[in-house]
């Protein structure tokens, strides 16, 4: 049965990516730029996830940390330098930024981060749109090149959408090796029980501010991709509702599961584009599909489908119970 | 025999298919700011291109055929205005409309030009039009043309010689303050005090206290209408005296409505306004005001008149041709003589840019005064 | 020192109003640990519904009436009922999400059913300014001050001497003790619920004139509300009030003497600031309860 279950997992898997790679061949270049932004949106989400859901800290700064990686790789590949060392910038400054933040935060009192970083995204914006010298203020940075991958041009809508998910890949497998490394196994640790982590002798705090800082430079390396997909950006995609955006699709995708992010940007991402055949309604049916969502399901879409396993697995076990005690009663 | 049937039966069909051709509409694409910050902007100019479709289907269409236009929602951001942009044009509309936001209009305008398809849009940034664009298109003043005038009235007629320059902070404000700073310097106007504020902002009391503290001879106000109605009840609660001069939101109908006799004596040069001392214009506020129950601002118009370009353009050319679309509008003058809907005489420029009638106007007594009429340049 | 004078009284009629949603916004978070994003939205919303009553024709008063009581309906009762009972017991984010989806919707709907225009309010202030201490102040101002101050007043009074108040101060502190001890905790939340929805409806009438009726009008507030709650204390009602006057001086003065620019930036330094150094707020008690 588990074996049976892994093989089908498998399976699944590996068409979702085949289906990722082939279907979007002959797509237009809006579809193709559209699977690009959920590309980039789902690893934004996921560095959230992994502070959420992971170690179970509040933060309101994600839009920002992908701003801060937008304007590293805009400022520096304008300047014709090459994106991978925009990125390498955009990481260790979000990773910095988000440890000094954290660290204080995190050291007054648990939840507290969530306040301090609510502040820190009104004032990354505000540098952004004020520090003309560096950022051009609120008439944003046009012109941002599309790297080249490997000798490969990615200027076409579609290397570019391949490039996308390639990065996606990329930052699936290594959070995928982190959570099962000692560190994600402390993180989940944190979130399951922080007295026993801590009676453990995992230095709770530490492993927080971590699982933060990893997680903000995960929006750093959003960003760093978010430039050269829109090849033009200024201050207002990165304020406070971006957070919030981030913030919702961790949780309607379901926070502290691994593939909540991916179900999550897409419901962010594509769930408003199928329902523009309403008109001026889709935000506002956009909005009242979450509340249901929510109020069916609390812990998101892979909560439902996780109850739903549960409730097999429950069932299942009662079965074997009734089996085995109707043969023990049986039995002479 | 056979043959002539068959060469009967394909030209019958050849000319099924031109009359289907003839009556097929056409489509064209709007990419807005409907939602977001930009809302405002983005569902007067939906608002206008919708009346304007209205009329022009009613009367027969252009060259016969109805006018289609889909409407897509840019959320006020440049990213979601790219890929909404990229979407209209896979469809291949006939024309491209909007977006009104500056930086969304400089984010999408490399997409119409490489599609080779025309783009009537609503930013008034200088520099859209100044990187060799050949399809895109103003509906209104760019603030390079309409800032020398505000500057020039500042220098001749209120011999100010140090202005406060308030402004809002978002492409429009900052776009409108660098070059009208620009154009002060020209004067050896002093800027004397250089007052960014926020959209949405409602308390104004600091802002006011720093002006009065420079003591200008005149100030410039560049906000959006509810900012300039604040702004305005400010000044006169703190007794700022000195000439309040604004660029077509300062001296708009709503302001006076919101700012009640605070408005009084601000002065304005106004590019469109539905206050125009112009029949045509009176005519259709009418009309708006009867089809939405409310009076537009000078983005309703924007939305009206780039219809109306489409099908003063299309009439010239006889034809319905995108790819020649952009270079028959380069250059050509269209009259209201001639094409009513296009409410005042215009004039567009290898650039794009338009050239058009401006006022001069005055606030009093809770009306609009035409204080002077800036005539067309060519 | 005149100017000063002039940005604390302007400050104070703006603090007043921060001060007025953010009251909600505790209440909230007191009786059943809702924090609600769409505060802002409810506060725009009521002052819609009195609109729209107008225009169907009813005179101001009566639309006043109706749209309070509409806001009761629908802002107290209906959320309580849809959207924050089926989400509470399963913890604060999740509903909190919530929320925000229905600051959207409810934006939208504005937006849609009524006009994306800012439409000019009736004031119950007569319009006009008065001369204090050679201060000119507009009378707007002064009555949001005055209610601010009333609320305050009435709220403590409900809270401190009565018997509702003991047993509504029971369910904030400690609800399972609460129910043991015999209070009606479940319609004691609902009261709260009320309360809030009944101080936004007022809050929309002194606001909208100043603010002018738009569907995005709640953006501001519902942000400058939620900060100025968390720097005065999200568990007490004075808390909030101090910590929107604090940030309405705060942000005036900030324009005035740091840089209009960056005038936003002053209360988010002040907001980090003060949880460094006082994580409960300024007159909020310490949290025995973790989120």
């Amino acid at each position: 049965m588990t074996i049976n279950g892994k093989y089908w997992r498998i399976a699944l898997g590996l068409a979702v990516i085949a289906a990722l790679i082939i279907v979007p061949m002959n797509f237009n270049r809006y579809g193709l730029y559209i699977l690009s932004q959920w590309a980039v949106m789902t690893i934004a989400a996921m560095g959230l996830n992994l502070t959420l859901g992971y170690a179970g800290q509040v933060s309101l700064a994600q839009g920002a940390f992908v701003g801060i990686g937008a304007y590293a790789a805009a400022i520096m590949t304008t300047q014709g330098m090459p994106l991978i060392a925009a990125l390498g910038v955009a990481i260790v400054l979000c990773f910095a930024i988000g440890w000094i933040l954290g660290y204080p935060a995190l050291r007054v009192q648990h939840h507290y981060l969530a306040f301090v970083t609510l502040a820190f995204s009104t004032l990354a914006f505000l540098v952004f749109r004020n520090e003309d010298w560096l950022t051009k203020g609120i008439y944003g940075i046009s012109g941002i090149p599309r790297p080249n991958v490997l000798g490969f041009a990615t200027n076409r809508p579609l290397p570019f959408y391949y490039f996308c998910l390639g990065s996606l890949a990329i930052v699936s497998l290594a959070m995928w090796w982190l959570i099962r490394s000692p560190w994600g196994r402390a993180f989940v640790a944190l979130r399951e029980n922080p007295v026993r982590a801590l009676s453990l002798g995992i230095d709770t705090r530490r492993y927080t501010l971590m699982a933060f800082a990893i997680g903000s430079a995960l929006g750093g390396v959003a960003g760093a991709l978010y430039a050269p997909l829109t090849q033009y950006i200024d201050p207002v995609p990165f304020n406070l509702s971006l957070s919030l955006d981030l913030l919702m699709m961790v949780i309607v995708g379901g926070s502290g599961f691994f593939f909540g992010p991916f179900l999550g940007a897409m419901i962010a991402v594509l769930l408003p584009e199928w329902l523009r055949f309403t008109q001026g309604y889709y935000l506002m049916l956009y909005a009242i599909a979450v509340m249901l969502l929510l109020i069916y399901s609390p812990t998101g879409i892979l909560g439902i489908l996780d109850r739903y396993l549960a409730e097999r697995r429950t069932k299942a076990a009662s079965a074997l119970r009734a089996v085995t005690k109707s043969r023990l009663e049986t039995a002479p | 025999m056979k043959s002539g049937f068959f060469a009967g039966l394909l030209l019958a069909t050849v000319s099924a298919a031109a009359a289907f051709a003839q009556g097929a509409p056409i489509k064209l694409a709007d990419v807005a700011e409907l939602s977001g910050g930009g809302a405002t902007v983005g569902n007067n100019w939906k608002n206008g291109i919708d009346l304007a479709i209205e009329e022009i289907n009613a009367k027969g269409g252009v060259l016969g055929r109805k006018l289609e236009v889909t409407h897509a929602d840019s959320q006020s951001n440049p990213g979601v205005a790219r890929a909404q942009v990229q979407k209209a044009l896979d469809n291949e509309p006939y024309v491209l409309l909007g977006p009104g936001y500056s930086g969304s209009v400089k984010v999408t305008s490399p997409l119409a030009a490489e599609a080779g398809i025309a783009q009537i849009m609503g930013g008034e940034a200088a520099e859209l039009t100044q990187g060799g664009n050949k399809f895109l298109f103003r509906t209104s003043f760019g603030q390079q043309s309409s800032m020398p005038k505000v500057a020039k009235y500042i220098n001749d007629e209120l011999k100010a010689k140090s202005v406060a320059v308030v402004w809002v902070n978002n492409d429009f404000g900052k776009g409108g303050r660098d070059v009208i700073t620009k154009e002060f310097a020209k004067y050896n106007i002093k800027v004397a005090a250089d007052l960014s504020t926020e959209a949405g902002q409602a308390d104004f009391a600091a802002d006011v206290s720093k002006i009065k503290a420079a003591a200008p001879d005149a100030v410039f106000i560049y906000l959006n209408e509810e900012e300039s109605a604040r702004i305005l009840k400010e000044l006169k609660r703190q007794a700022v005296t000195v000439p309040l001069m604004g660029e077509t939101t300062l001296v708009g109908q709503k302001v006076v409505e919101l700012a009640g006799d605070a408005a009084n004596g601000a002065r304005g040069h106004v590019g469109l306004t539905t206050d125009a001392p112009v029949d045509l214009v009176k005519a259709f506020r009418e009309k708006f005001v009867k089809k939405y129950n409310y009076v537009p601002d000078h983005n309703g118009l924007k939305g009206y008149l780039a219809i109306y370009m489409i099908k003063a353009t299309t009439d010239k050319m006889g034809k319905v041709d995108s790819k020649a679309f952009a270079d028959t509008l380069h250059g050509l003058t269209i009259k209201a003589a001639n094409e009513p809907g296009i409410l005042m005489d215009v004039t567009f420029d290898e650039k794009g840019d338009i050239d058009r009638q401006g006022f001069l106007v005055e606030i009093v007594e809770g009306k609009q005064v035409v204080k002077q009429v800036l005539p067309k340049l060519n | 020192m005149s100017n000063l004078l002039d940005l604390l009284v302007a400050g104070l009629a703006t603090g007043a109003i921060y001060a007025l949603v953010a009251v909600g916004f505790t209440l909230l978070w007191q009786t059943s640990q809702t924090i609600n994003f769409a505060q802002g939205e409810f506060v725009m919303l009521p002052a819609f519904l009195m609109l729209a009553v107008m225009h169907a024709g009813a005179p101001f008063w009566l639309a006043i009436i109706l749209g309070i009581l509409l806001s009761l309906l629908l802002l107290g009762l209906g959320f309580k009922l849809l959207l924050v009972d089926p989400m509470l017991r399963h913890g604060v984010l999740p509903l909190a999400i919530a929320t925000m989806a229905l600051a959207i919707g409810i934006k939208e709907a504005v937006k849609q059913f009524f006009s994306a225009e800012a439409s000019p309010f009736p004031s119950i202030v007569p319009a006009g300014d008065v001369s204090i201490l050679g201060r000119v102040v507009s009378l707007q101002s002064l009555g949001v001050l005055a209610l601010a101050i009333a609320v305050v007043i009435g709220l403590t009074m409900l809270l401190n001497r009565t018997s509702i108040g003991h047993q509504m101060q029971a369910t904030a502190q400690n609800p399972t003790v609460a129910r043991i001890i015999g209070v009606p905790v479940e319609r004691m939340i609902l009261l709260t619920f009320l309360i809030n929805a009944f101080l936004v409806a007022l809050a929309s009438l002194l606001i909208t004139p100043i603010y002018l009726a738009k569907f995005s009008s709640g953006e501001v507030l519902g942000q400058a509300a939620f900060i100025a709650a968390i720097v005065g204390g999200f568990n007490q009602v004075r808390g909030a009030i101090a910590g929107g006057l604090l940030i309405g001086v705060v942000d005036n003065l900030a324009a005035a003497y740091v840089s209009t620019q960056y005038r936003a930036a002053v209360p988010m330094v002040l907001l980090i600031v003060i949880i460094l150094f006082r994580p409960q707020g300024l007159l909020g008690r310490p949290e025995e309860r973790t989120v």
